[in-house]
């Protein structure tokens, strides 16, 4: 699912004039032809360095992001719902996988990403640090944070780097699922009962402004922007691809007979575009900085998964070596 | 005890998507052996019925042609354009050539 601009810093620069001149006027012309880079090709350093940590960030997001929804799937209100947020749920892993996998790719172990992770040590998307509070949240996840999801990852499917553009054509043909059943469980709250619409209501609230803060800083603020658009990693501005997101939600929003909590929100008739209020970057500057609402609560469940897994892992390591011992001696004898 | 940063080896993963077709590269994933490795690809890739088959390989086992040599290795084809049918001229009244 979920992708988002979280680097406001430009590390770059040092690195850059390592790079043999020629070598990278050959490799942007690479680039400006829509060739696809791969793993064994020349790359510049910091494209490979941006790479890691756009990829390794994505995967962590994929991962955290399980933990949000994980926490309904046993409160869930029937087992056709059950079934549908465990597929989701599953889902969101494998996403997780299909990245880790990529990012492999460019000469990072996986057990070094996880680390940084559960180190604290590595960014994941601001909006899995808000609590699930009730069940329409998992509607409002589904609908707003897998809808802002789809608009950043389509074109991310166009990336230039081929093992990152092939796991996001994988991860979008299986998003479209995820957004749809989140709209569906809100719609049938909105159709519900008082109770049941003002759950709806509450949760659009909530999960509005953060799922706007997905696309990450404006493009005003975003020092990454210029040279990921030249490499082709990023393709779409974080504004355009929010306005975007902006223009076919709301609408959606105004079938469920919902309101959004933004009183400037309004439609522009010249541009055709839905204008909106200012958004509050410092509670989304707060977050990442690891205070937001659910940052601890997040990296504790996922170090104790890590560690309660441990057995798992060493069980398995024990198993494969004690069978490989046994074929040695088989076709020794 | 096995130390954290023990990494299991990497596999890449391969896809029949029904019979007929050959296997297709799909991505690649952890396991300690080829029947944990075939057993988590179909969670991982196969989570939509994808395929009927999966292979896997370990990934250091596959050898590569090195992209350096690309053009060595590859252009000498792409100029022997009599190597296609559409490089010879045939009157469109001859039948069935």
């Amino acid at each position: 699912m979920y992708t988002q601009g979280l680097d406001q810093r430009a590390p770059e620069g040092a690195a850059k004039a390592a790079d043999d001149a020629a070598a990278l006027v050959a490799f942007q012309a690479r680039i400006d032809a829509e060739e696809k880079i791969e793993p064994n090709d020349w790359m510049p350093q910091g494209y490979r360095r941006t790479l890691v940590r756009q990829i390794s960030q994505h995967a962590h997001s994929e991962i955290v992001g399980m933990l949000p929804e994980g926490n309904w799937i046993t409160r869930a209100p029937s087992l056709r719902r059950k079934m549908i947020l465990l597929a989701k749920v599953q889902d969101e892993g494998g996403h997780g996988l299909y990245l880790y996998s990529a990012a492999e790719t460019l000469g990072v172990p996986r057990a070094e990403m996880v680390e940084q992770l559960l180190a604290g040590k590595a960014k994941y998307s601001s909006i899995f640090n808000y609590p699930t509070l009730t069940w329409a949240d998992i509607g409002a996840i589904g609908w707003l944070v897998d809808g802002a999801a789809i608009m950043n990852q389509v074109p991310l499917c166009r990336c230039s780097y081929g093992p990152y553009a092939r796991a996001m054509i994988r991860i979008c043909r299986e998003e479209s699922f995820h957004q749809r059943q989140g709209y569906e469980l809100m719609l049938k709250l909105a159709q519900g009962t008082s109770g049941q619409k003002r759950m709806a209501q509450d949760a659009l609230n909530r999960w509005w402004w953060p799922s706007l803060m997905m696309f990450g800083p404006s493009d005003k603020e975003s020092i990454h922007s210029s040279q990921n658009m030249a490499w082709k990693i990023k393709r779409v501005s974080n504004d355009d691809l929010r306005q975007k997101f902006i223009d076919v939600t709301v609408p959606q929003g105004h079938f469920l007979g919902l309101t959004f909590p933004d009183p400037e929100l309004r439609l522009d008739e010249a541009s055709g575009h839905w204008l909106h209020g200012p958004i509050d970057w410092t509670e989304f500057n707060r977050i990442l900085a690891g205070d937001g609402p659910c940052n601890r609560e997040r990296m504790a469940a996922r170090r104790k998964a890590h560690a309660d897994g441990a057995w798992v892992r060493e069980a398995a390591a024990a198993h494969a070596a004690k069978r490989a011992n046994r074929q040695r001696a088989k076709a020794a004898e | 005890m096995t130390d954290n940063r023990m990494e299991w080896p990497l596999w890449e993963v391969f896809v029949r998507s029904r019979n007929g077709l050959a296997h297709r590269h799909v991505g690649s994933l952890h396991a300690v052996d080829g029947t944990m490795a075939a057993e988590l690809a179909r969670d991982v890739y196969c989570r939509r019925a994808e395929g009927v088959s999966v292979w896997v390989a370990r990934s250091a086992d596959i050898v590569a042609s090195d992209p350096a040599r690309k053009d060595e290795l590859f252009e000498p084809m792409v100029s022997k354009v009599y190597r296609h049918p559409t490089f010879y001229e045939i009157p469109s009244d001859v039948k069935n050539i």
